[in-house]
């Protein structure tokens, strides 16, 4: 499931979290940002969750007040991307209890510790829930001082 | 200095902003801050202003002055600083800074840490953006991590692998013995993160590939314990047990079958068992049968298996779910080259798919729906492709007028079929079509001889009720002015003849000259078409009139035309009627788009072009159809003879001046058929404009006492050539070689394929009518390379 890159924004496009797994300067990063906002937000309800953008698929799905949205290259399974985002945003909603956006946006920096317990390259490191949770509460153990 | 503020507390403040120019303020004024905070080394707090730097830059401010620090939260001892450190390398640092390259050591230091969370953490950051010279450098201590016992880092260090790979694709042996046993694991991270780092290899090297087949039955084995194995609340996805490495075993599986029987059979079982058994109520399940279907299609699986992945597909048609319905498509789409009769069975669900509101779907509907287009269900396809033209988004427009265009040349049932949906989709998306259909169309219409006042009356009605979209107009004056006379004489047949007279037909063209909605092209095609209606037409002095009207006009090209035409009617008024006659049939030449001829999907009869469009010259047509009748008919086509021996000046003759100097181009002249003192030579010039067109002049000479009399050369060519026959110089064929009578034939050849071609010899020697059939193959290369 090789993964490009993995945003996090609000309706109203304001993103909350950005993930690459591939080395682009930040001026193109800047537009990818902007035209995924543009055409996931653009989406009519009821249409599928799958777009097509140059040569990738970019599978986005709706949670509350925030877009998850993924980029995957041709030969990868967007049904099972979808899957990924759910366990992702399970994994968010156990770590916080009854995951809000607020709390992605004043705890930004768990959220990317969450997700480099579960992704990394693009790909799945762990597919159990309560390995990934048991790590991230064990890391933030070792942590000494609150910011 | 007072302390920097918390991260939390600047969030909150800058949240506060009302304007885009408050917040920015708020910023630069904590940016400066952070700056001066840097400058002092300030150890402390440095962990806490890189975050708030982090955060500022995911609002899309600038932070590249943090990268530095970055740097040093990595090689401080705290565990928090590291956290930090490693997040905002991920973010601000990558391989186009040189500064990356100084994390190489720290990365060093903290792969081999005591706490196996910073080993993580290093191992992370390494295997999301290391760039190629620190994959080097670090490759031995990941393939050191690779062989630990400890599956929290063995997980980890087979990503990184990944990662160095893919970056540095030559270290991939080194990876090699540590993979050894990866797949004896029981932890599910490793093994997900094993089979997708053995993925990697083979797809990357066919050695490794070969290498792995062996662990088919392994993999097999852990999928069936997978499926077969009771809940597992670990790895528990809807009553499926983790989904997503059933998903990456399938992939693996697909990789190591295709092209290999051996293996490919060892898993047949195994996903038939996946595909009958997986619940498919969730999108989870929905996700594994996907990529089962992908798998059976990509291995030499057998054909029930086969049929069994197409009819899941065929379910996932009628699901409720739109993305299943998405991603059905979208795999039909690729299996329908390979498994066209099984596809096709499902073609009423894929046209309905047209109807849906999703235009995803929409798309991938019509891109099948002219996949699936062929002679048997053309009429009844094309019923609900012209309907879905209608009603679509003007996005799709232009593609579903091509692939109209494209369909309907290769099965039009018939030639009025052909023209009324050529014309259906002219007036409903005639603004969409691309600019190579009304040169198209022209040809077309040109070549339907019997259907030329059909075409007109029907393209004149269409002009009474719309002028705006232009490629319908241009073809229509083009019409008009080719078969105005058909028009106005109302000898329609295949529809009720409508009564317009002269006056009528001018003024519609005139019309077009004057509107707003025309295009300088759409003029120049109704000036152009009024003008030859004077030889059509009595009315030659209104069109003299507006003639020269024009000849003062704005528009350069149209003036042109226009004073052209004026001296047309003054100074050579004898001219005129040979240069505006009708147009002689066109040759269709190689731009008809991608027209895979030997494609026939998925008929069985092989389709025989339409012989009844041939002019109504008599003897030459029924014996080009007796030539075809003989050879059996399904692999050649007839000739097309397009002057009878004794018309002057014509369209022949013109190509004949075209051929002017013969002069040869070194390829060498055979003899093509020597039997009964009858010798029939071919010499050969490639055409200048167009090279894929060779011209041979065939010598026919006499070696017998009695001359040849009737004589009469025919010829016929495979299906991927077409054949033009030009006039002979005469039909006899002196005696004793005192004459020869030669011939031009004109071959079309846009596949470059090897030139073959059968030839039938009628003449009448000594009394008695002599008819021979003979083969010729051996051209020489160059005439059709």
């Amino acid at each position: 499931m090789t993964m490009h890159f993995l945003l996090l924004f609000s309706r109203q496009g304001k993103l909350r979290l950005q993930k690459w797994f591939l080395p682009l300067p930040e001026r193109e990063r800047k537009k990818i940002v902007k035209d995924m906002t543009t055409m996931v937000l653009s989406r009519k309800p009821r249409t599928c969750n799958f777009l097509h953008w140059k040569d990738l698929k970019i599978v986005y799905k709706r949670y509350a007040s925030l877009y998850f949205c993924c980029a995957l290259e041709n030969q990868d399974n967007e049904l099972l991307a979808l899957e990924i985002l759910h366990r992702y945003v399970e994994l968010l909603d156990k770590y916080f209890g009854n995951v809000c956006e607020l709390d992605i946006i004043f705890n930004f920096e768990k959220a990317y510790f969450i997700l480099d317990e579960f992704l990394m390259g693009g790909e799945i490191q762990e597919t159990s829930k309560q390995s990934i949770a048991k790590s991230v509460e064990a890391s933030d153990m070792l942590q000494e001082v609150r910011h | 200095m007072p302390a920097p503020i918390r991260l939390r507390e600047l969030i909150r403040t800058i949240r506060t902003a009302r304007t885009q120019a408050e917040e920015r303020e708020m910023i630069q004024k904590e940016c400066a801050a952070i700056r001066s905070s840097f400058r002092e080394e300030d150890n402390t707090y440095r962990c806490r202003n890189v975050a708030k730097l982090l955060y500022m830059h995911m609002l899309g401010y600038p932070a590249h002055f943090g990268q530095l620090e970055c740097l040093k939260l990595i090689a401080s001892q705290k565990f928090t600083d590291k956290r930090i450190g490693y997040l905002g390398a991920m973010l601000l640092l990558d391989e186009r800074q040189d500064v990356h390259l100084l994390m190489t050591n720290c990365i060093k230091n903290d792969l081999n840490h005591s706490t196996q969370y910073v080993q993580g953490l290093s191992l992370c950051t390494l295997g999301c953006m290391g760039s190629s010279e620190m994959c080097r450098d670090l490759a031995g201590e990941v393939e050191k991590l690779l062989k630990t016992s400890n599956s929290y880092l063995r997980k980890k260090a087979a990503l990184c692998a990944v990662h160095v790979i893919r970056k540095v694709p030559e270290l991939m042996e080194m990876f090699l013995p540590a993979t050894k046993n990866l797949l004896s694991e029981k932890n599910h991270g490793v093994l997900h993160t094993s089979v997708v780092l053995l993925t990697e290899m083979c797809e990357r090297s066919p050695d490794m590939l070969s290498h792995f087949r062996k662990l088919v039955p392994q993999l097999v084995r852990i999928l069936k314990n997978l499926i077969m194995s009771g809940y597992s609340p670990e790895h528990d996805v809807s009553g499926i047990s983790d989904p997503f490495l059933q998903v990456r075993i399938l992939r693996l599986l697909r990789i190591l079958g295709k092209g290999d029987d051996d293996s490919s059979e060892a898993m047949n079982d195994i996903l038939a068992q996946v595909a009958t058994n997986t619940e498919t109520s969730k999108n989870v399940g929905n996700a594994i049968l996907y990529e089962t279907v992908l798998t059976i299609m990509d291995i030499k699986s057998e054909s029930g298996l086969r049929v069994l992945a197409i009819n899941i597909l065929g379910r996932f048609l009628l699901n409720n779910d739109k993305n299943i319905r998405y991603v059905a498509l979208t795999s039909l789409l690729k299996t329908v080259q390979t498994d066209h009769n099984a596809v096709q069975r499902h073609r009423s669900t894929i046209v309905d798919c047209l109807k849906d509101l999703d235009v995803s779907i929409k798309r991938r509907a019509m891109e099948l729906s002219f996949a699936l287009v062929n002679g048997n269900n053309i009429r009844g396809m094309m019923k609900e492709l012209l309907y879905f033209l209608d009603s679509c988004d003007p996005d799709f427009k232009a593609d579903c007028a091509s692939g109209i265009f494209l369909a309907a040349e290769k099965y039009a049932p018939s030639k009025r079929w052909h023209i009324d949906t050529v014309m259906r989709v002219l007036t409903t998306a005639g603004s969409y079509v691309r600019d190579d259909s009304v040169p198209n169309l022209i040809q077309l219409i040109t070549n339907s001889v019997e259907m030329h006042a059909y075409t007109v009356q029907r393209l004149y009605k269409a002009l009474l009720d719309d002028i705006s979209q232009q490629p319908l107009v241009q073809v229509a004056s083009w019409c008009i002015g080719e078969y105005g006379d058909l028009l106005v004489s109302g000898q329609c047949e295949e529809e009720e003849p409508i009564q317009v007279s002269e006056d009528e037909v001018l003024d519609v063209l005139e019309g077009l000259l004057v509107s707003n909605l025309s295009t300088p092209v759409t003029r120049a095609y109704s000036l152009t078409a009024i003008m030859k209606l004077s030889t059509r037409f009595s009315s030659v002095n209104r069109i003299k009139k507006v003639v020269s009207i024009y000849g003062s006009s704005i528009d350069v090209e149209l003036q042109q035309r226009a004073v052209e035409y004026n001296a047309l009617f003054k100074k050579y008024d004898h001219m005129r009627p040979a240069l505006l006659e009708r147009m002689p049939i066109m040759e269709k030449t190689a731009t008809n788009g991608p027209t895979d001829i030997a494609q026939t999907n998925g008929e069985t009869d092989s389709t025989i072009l339409d012989t009844k469009h041939l002019p109504s010259i008599t003897q030459p047509a029924s014996q080009a159809n007796d030539l075809l009748d003989l050879l059996g008919g399904n692999d050649v086509v007839p000739v097309i003879q397009t002057t009878v021996p004794t018309k002057p000046a014509s369209a022949g003759g013109e190509l004949l001046d075209l051929l002017g100097d013969l002069s040869l181009t070194g390829i060498p002249p055979m003899t093509a058929y020597n039997k009964n003192g009858l010798k029939i030579e071919f010499t050969f010039e490639r055409s200048n404009p167009s090279p894929n067109i060779a011209v041979i002049t065939i010598h026919a000479t006499n070696s017998t006492e009695a001359d040849m009399t009737e004589f009469v050369f025919q010829a016929a060519v495979p299906k991927t050539f077409q054949l033009q026959l030009l006039s002979p110089s005469s039909n006899v064929v002196p005696a004793l070689n005192q004459g020869s009578v030669t011939q031009v034939i004109r071959v079309l050849n846009p596949q470059k394929q090897q030139l073959r071609m059968r030839i039938k010899l009628t003449y009448t020697h000594k009394g008695s009518p002599v008819q021979d059939l003979a083969e010729v193959n051996n051209f020489p290369p160059q005439s059709w390379q």
